[in-house]
């Protein structure tokens, strides 16, 4: 099993050494990311003096965090869609590797992705806007394994929808977690959601991850309720995700999809 | 054991009768033709073998391993190979080689490639990108790709198109080399008449999912009367009885 897997890591290790533009991609949104929502905290904190400073360390941590989700659910899915791009997965599904192994080369991928792509968002924020997301200390930690995990779910929800639909459904790749944004209360508190809306931003473990980041930049320290609420959400989802998995690749095979799945 | 054994193998999809309870064996160290025009089932008959499809009715089982219970052993000594299926244009042919020995757990993986790259004239080629390669260069790499587990079955979707008379005579060369010295079972599926004459000892003639007719070549050739399998193919192909 180990050695399938780093198989599948040198695969991707190989394709990123030989591929400047995929390497830039990876940072390239985060960067331009913290640039705009930096510079728009600086001036909320200019405007509006010390109190908005907060609600701006608000802004500027959301950002680095949502994107932990973001990057790592794009992690997942565009490491899967490689392999429909370079018609390798008819390959691949016919040797030894199990689809859990894919998968698990997969979410290591997107986890070195990630912290790469974050890497200069972190100096940038730490060098332009004196913001140090790691001030907050291992709570940063737990935050970012939650938020990565989510973006895995997600992630197994796309792919899911991959072998459902073939490569016609690639255009979710790209906008399915950006369109739960609204309801992941990144920027804004809970409250600020029509009541109607909150149980659903409630069922997403990032709302709870928001609330538990505002509640240590207002110095109140971990807000171990909302951390556990956001854990156990995600592995709900999780095992929602991987059930939702395990039945579309079976029903792939039934369908013969697993054989044009790039079309 | 027989490499391959199929038993009344069924694939139904909604408004087609893609496989229609098709029967056969494949012995170590023979090559069977699966043979037959388009929509015939080759395709559909090769991925159920290969797991990638789930069969509506019928049993597989390959080097003694039941598909439907145990694939993934299976999996680990048989290998496949076609013209249709690419690898990652922008990893070079070593790396390619590479990943593969590391999934099908191949030991002294270097020494292995460098047999194949021997084997398969493959030298020049190793550290260029497999999307930089002509169509034949990509057949030769994808067929030592089949072979980096030295597989005791192989599966081979036209194994010689897209290269030149020469080079394609080569691969048949290697190819019995490797069933002869190996004992390896192989399946081939071919729309090359001459080749299935040269290389298997028999063949299933495949219509419309059924098989109409099996046996050696030499044998059909005699019993239909033609001289060649090309001319069995098409008397087979548009004959409106069978």
């Amino acid at each position: 099993m180990i050695r399938r897997i780093w198989g599948m890591l040198y695969r991707h290790a190989a394709m990123y050494r030989r591929s400047w533009p995929r390497v830039a991609e990876v940072a390239y949104w985060p960067t331009l990311n913290m640039l705009i929502w930096g510079f728009t905290s600086t001036y909320i904190a200019h405007a509006h003096g010390a109190p908005r400073a907060v609600a701006a360390g608000g802004l500027i941590g959301g950002v680095l965090l949502w994107e932990i989700m973001l990057r790592g659910q794009l992690g997942v899915t565009i490491g899967f869609l490689e392999e429909i791009w370079s018609r390798n997965l008819g390959h691949l599904f016919v040797s030894p590797l199990r689809p859990g192994e894919l998968l698990g080369a997969l979410v290591i991928v997107s986890a070195v992705r990630t912290l790469v792509g974050l890497l200069p968002a972190t100096i940038i924020a730490y060098l332009l806007y004196s913001y140090n997301i790691l001030a907050l200390g291992p709570v940063v930690l737990l935050f970012f394994i939650n938020l990565l995990v989510m973006g895995w779910w997600v992630a197994l929800g796309i792919v899911s929808l991959l072998f459902r639909y073939g490569a016609g459904a690639e255009a979710l790749a790209w906008t399915i977690a950006f369109g739960v944004t609204p309801l992941a209360c990144v920027y804004y508190p809970l409250t600020a959601l029509p009541a109607w809306l909150q149980p659903f931003a409630q069922a997403l473990p990032a709302a709870h991850i928001f609330e538990g980041l505002r509640a240590a930049l207002l110095g109140h320290g971990m807000d171990w309720r909302q951390f556990t609420l956001a854990t156990g959400l995600n592995v709900a989802w999780a095992l929602a995700a991987i059930l939702v998995f395990a039945g579309e690749f079976r029903r792939a095979r039934v369908r013969g999809a697993l054989l044009a799945i790039g079309e | 054991m027989e490499a391959i054994r199929v038993e009344n193998l069924v694939k139904r999809y909604p408004h087609t009768l893609a496989v229609d309870d098709i029967s056969f064996t494949l012995a170590p160290g023979q090559i069977l033709g699966l043979l037959g025009g388009n929509g015939a089932g080759k395709t559909t008959t090769i991925a159920m073998l290969l797991g990638l499809l789930v069969p509506t009715s019928g049993n597989i089982t390959v080097l003694g391993h039941d598909m439907a219970q145990n694939r993934f052993s299976a999996l680990a000594r048989m290998n496949f190979s076609s013209p249709y299926i690419a690898l990652p244009a922008r990893l070079t042919v070593r790396e390619n080689l590479v990943v593969y020995g590391h999934l099908y757990n191949v030991p002294n993986l270097a020494r292995r490639i460098a047999a194949l790259a021997e084997q398969f004239n493959l030298g020049a080629l190793l550290n260029r990108p497999a999307g930089e390669l002509s169509a034949g260069q990509k057949t030769r790499v994808a067929l030592a790709k089949s072979l980096i587990n030295e597989p005791e079955l192989l599966l081979l979707d036209e194994p010689t198109a897209s290269l030149d008379p020469d080079t394609g005579d080569y691969v048949r060369g290697v190819l019995e080399d490797y069933r002869r010295t190996q004992g390896a079972a192989i399946l081939l599926a071919s729309h090359n008449m001459g080749e299935v004459e040269r290389l298997c000892d028999n063949v299933l003639m495949l219509k419309t999912g059924r098989i109409v007719d099996r046996g050696p070549p030499e044998e059909l050739i005699s019993r239909y009367g033609r001289e060649d399998m090309e001319q069995v193919f098409l008397h087979i192909a548009r004959s409106e009885t069978l």
